[in-house]
């Protein structure tokens, strides 16, 4: 069987032709996303060069992912920063969401103003374990119902004020849909009704509402937010499939130009004696999205984070250098480097990029004193003993230095307490193909995983 | 009925986990909603815990001779959190050897808890306060249960 999936960017449509008989990549092209116009003329555009390089084949079978026009951008509520609220963030972010901000308690009048500048597809609405507290969640939708716009919102908070909660929404005519909560009893994470409702609404609503129906029209399935995508093949490449062993634990890096995607594989719980696992048990496979860690359009925030004078002391060249490089970054997000300077700056960044997403992905240790001698503390995911660690995304593809860019993601004595990678092998997705395995892993598992573990150069 | 709910844990860094355990089965059993944070209670575990189970009390054991200095503060933070009323109770073994327990009860109840306990007091004898203090029980049922032999060991 011949298979074409397409990934339609923000930046770049990417097409990946498959022969699922021989488990080979037969090619790849890519060309402008236009979905501000006809998102199929970059299709096509894009297509042609494909046809080119192998020759114009009979396809049985188009796949499509998409993150074009801001991908799927979400807002989440919950009730306590630590419970519900996180729940939110983590169940939206496996769902494949660009998770713009998260908000906690009553939402204040300044908060429901920032939503509504935010414009977010859909609104994740939690607070309260089942049976719990009914007020806030209450307030919350009423406070939602004032809003305006063409957002969505999935209801996955506590049960007993569903029925409220609904009539709120009908009263104000908000379309909605409603599922289990996503924190049912206390510190029990259940995410996948939420990913559900949030995928059910990107079909019924979203697509459409992004101009991309002409492209649902000629695939074979329904279009799949592309981090979505990357988050199955990772969960693939890690599990494996009946006939064949997975990577086991790992890890997988997605530097961007607007965020950094972090994706962890792994059960996470302590791998040390005398470690107590405190607060909420983050799930196996969890995702992270930094919308402040990226190489372009999120370059100032992230250069700010990491501190221009860091960066000036690991290049070797003067904060000034940086701060320059970052305007003209900013002023043109398609600048690529093209002096010497430019390319080890560049290069320098992103390697703070990982870094930082890697420290807030992963979990933490710190040592308590108690009278039976000393403790370790751990707050969310260990993932020291993670095993493989895969990178992707232009910055890292594109890297003079891959290796150098993705180790910057593993354990350092910079912060002690970070429970990172310390030993990993190091996988690049040299060609591009990471989220077309994702789309393919639901048909074809097998092939996608062997085409993965085929092309994914090792170091 | 609504059932009463619980937010029960071992506070600080105090790891008696045996006792937590039965506090569980017996608070269940006596027909209370019981939340069970377990050992190495944080104060915030316990305050985030009652929000968003809406809890009614926070049941909180202490051990390992630290408790007072783990216990204090906690309800001015539950008053910060919103937690307005909401009854506190503590027992185990809660200062360090036999101290004059009178003094003991007195320092706990000026930090705020409704209900401080001895060391070896019968869960039995706190499920019948609970239930007069949430008016599950009339005052005669009360004074009938305290003849109960397993409250009086
Ligand atoms: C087993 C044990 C341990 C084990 C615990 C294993 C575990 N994970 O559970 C280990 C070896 C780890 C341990 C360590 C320590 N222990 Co120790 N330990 C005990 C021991 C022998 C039994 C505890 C037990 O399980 N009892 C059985 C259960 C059912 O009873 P309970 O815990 O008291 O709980 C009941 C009541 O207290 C009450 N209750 C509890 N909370 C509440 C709350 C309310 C509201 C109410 C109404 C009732 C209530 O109801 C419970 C159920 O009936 C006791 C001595 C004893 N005989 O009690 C010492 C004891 C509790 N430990 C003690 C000490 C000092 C320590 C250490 C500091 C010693 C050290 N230096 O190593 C460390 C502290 C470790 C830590 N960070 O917490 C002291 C505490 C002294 C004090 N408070 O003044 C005790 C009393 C021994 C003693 N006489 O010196 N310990």
């Amino acid at each position: 069987m011949k298979i074409l999936t397409a990934d339609f960017g923000s930046t770049f449509t990417k097409l990946t032709a498959i022969d699922t008989n021989t488990a080979t990549i037969l090619g790849t092209s890519k060309s402008f996303t236009t979905i501000s116009s006809d998102v199929t003329i970059g299709f096509n555009k894009a297509l042609d060069i494909l046809n080119n390089s192998i020759g114009s084949i009979k396809y049985d079978k188009i796949l499509a992912s998409s993150s074009a026009a801001g991908g799927l951008k979400m807002v989440s509520v919950g009730l306590v920063p630590d419970l519900t609220a996180k729940a939110s963030r983590l169940a939206a972010n496996s769902a494949g969401a660009k998770v713009i901000k998260t908000f906690s308690y009553e939402l204040s009048k300044l908060e429901t103003d920032e939503i509504q500048s935010i414009n977010p597809d859909i609104i994740l609405l939690t607070g309260g374990i089942d049976g719990g507290n009914q007020k806030v969640i209450l307030h919350n939708a009423n406070a939602i119902s004032k809003l305006k716009g063409n957002f969505l919102v999935v209801y996955a908070g506590n049960k007993s004020a569903l029925e409220e909660a609904e009539s709120i929404f009908k009263k104000n005519n908000i379309e909605f849909e409603c599922c289990a909560n996503v924190m049912p009893e206390f510190n029990k994470l259940n995410i996948e009704p939420a990913k559900k409702a949030i995928r059910n609404l990107f079909i019924k609503n979203i697509i459409s509402a992004k101009g991309l129906d002409k492209v649902q029209a000629f695939v074979h399935a329904e279009i799949v937010p592309t981090p979505l995508a990357l988050f199955n093949a990772s969960l693939l490449l890690s599990k494996g499939t009946k006939k064949q062993k997975g990577l086991g634990d790992l890890m997988v890096f997605d530097v961007g130009g607007a965020t950094t995607d972090v994706y962890s594989m792994c059960d996470g719980t302590p791998n040390t004696s005398n470690t107590f696992l405190q607060g909420l048990r983050e799930p196996f496979a969890k995702r992270s999205v930094e919308g402040d860690i990226g190489m372009r359009y999120s370059l100032s925030p992230l250069v700010t984070t990491a501190s221009p004078d860091d960066i000036a002391d690991v290049c070797g060249y003067t904060s000034t250098d940086i701060l320059n490089w970052v305007d003209k970054c900013t002023k043109n997000p398609e600048t690529v480097p093209t002096n010497e300077m430019e390319k080890i700056i560049d290069f320098t960044i992103s390697k703070f990029a990982i870094e930082i997403s890697a420290d807030r992905h992963c979990g933490t240790s710190t040592k308590s004193f108690t009278p039976m001698g000393e403790v370790n503390i751990q707050f969310g995911k260990d993932l020291t003993a993670v095993t493989a660690l895969i990178g992707t995304g232009g910055p890292v593809i594109n890297s003079p230095y891959p290796k150098e860019t993705l180790k910057s993601s593993c354990y350092s004595l910079k912060n002690l307490n970070s429970l990172r990678p310390t030993n990993p092998d190091l996988y690049l997705d040299e060609k591009y193909i990471f989220s077309s395995m994702g789309l393919l892993s639901v048909s074809h598992p097998d092939v996608a995983l062997k085409i993965m573990i085929n092309e994914f150069i090792k170091y | 009925m609504k059932k009463i709910k619980l937010v029960i844990g071992v506070i600080g860094a105090d790891v008696h986990a045996v006792g937590n355990r039965i506090l569980d089965y017996a608070f269940t059993q006596a027909g209370f909603s019981v939340v069970n944070l377990g050992v190495m209670v944080s104060q915030k575990e316990f305050i985030d815990a009652a929000i968003e189970s809406d809890a009614d009390a926070i049941v909180v054991s202490s051990l390992y001779g630290h408790g007072e200095i783990d216990c204090r503060g906690l309800r001015e933070k539950c008053d910060e959190a919103g937690l307005n009323g909401i009854k506190l109770y503590v027992g185990g073994n809660i200062t360090v050897g036999k101290s004059d327990f009178s003094i003991v009860k007195e320092t706990f109840t000026k930090m705020g808890y409704d209900r401080v306990y001895e060391p070896g007091t019968s869960p039995n004898l706190s499920i019948l306060d609970f239930k007069l203090d949430f008016g599950l029980i009339t005052d005669d049922e009360y004074q009938e249960g305290l003849k109960d032999e397993d409250i009086n060991g």
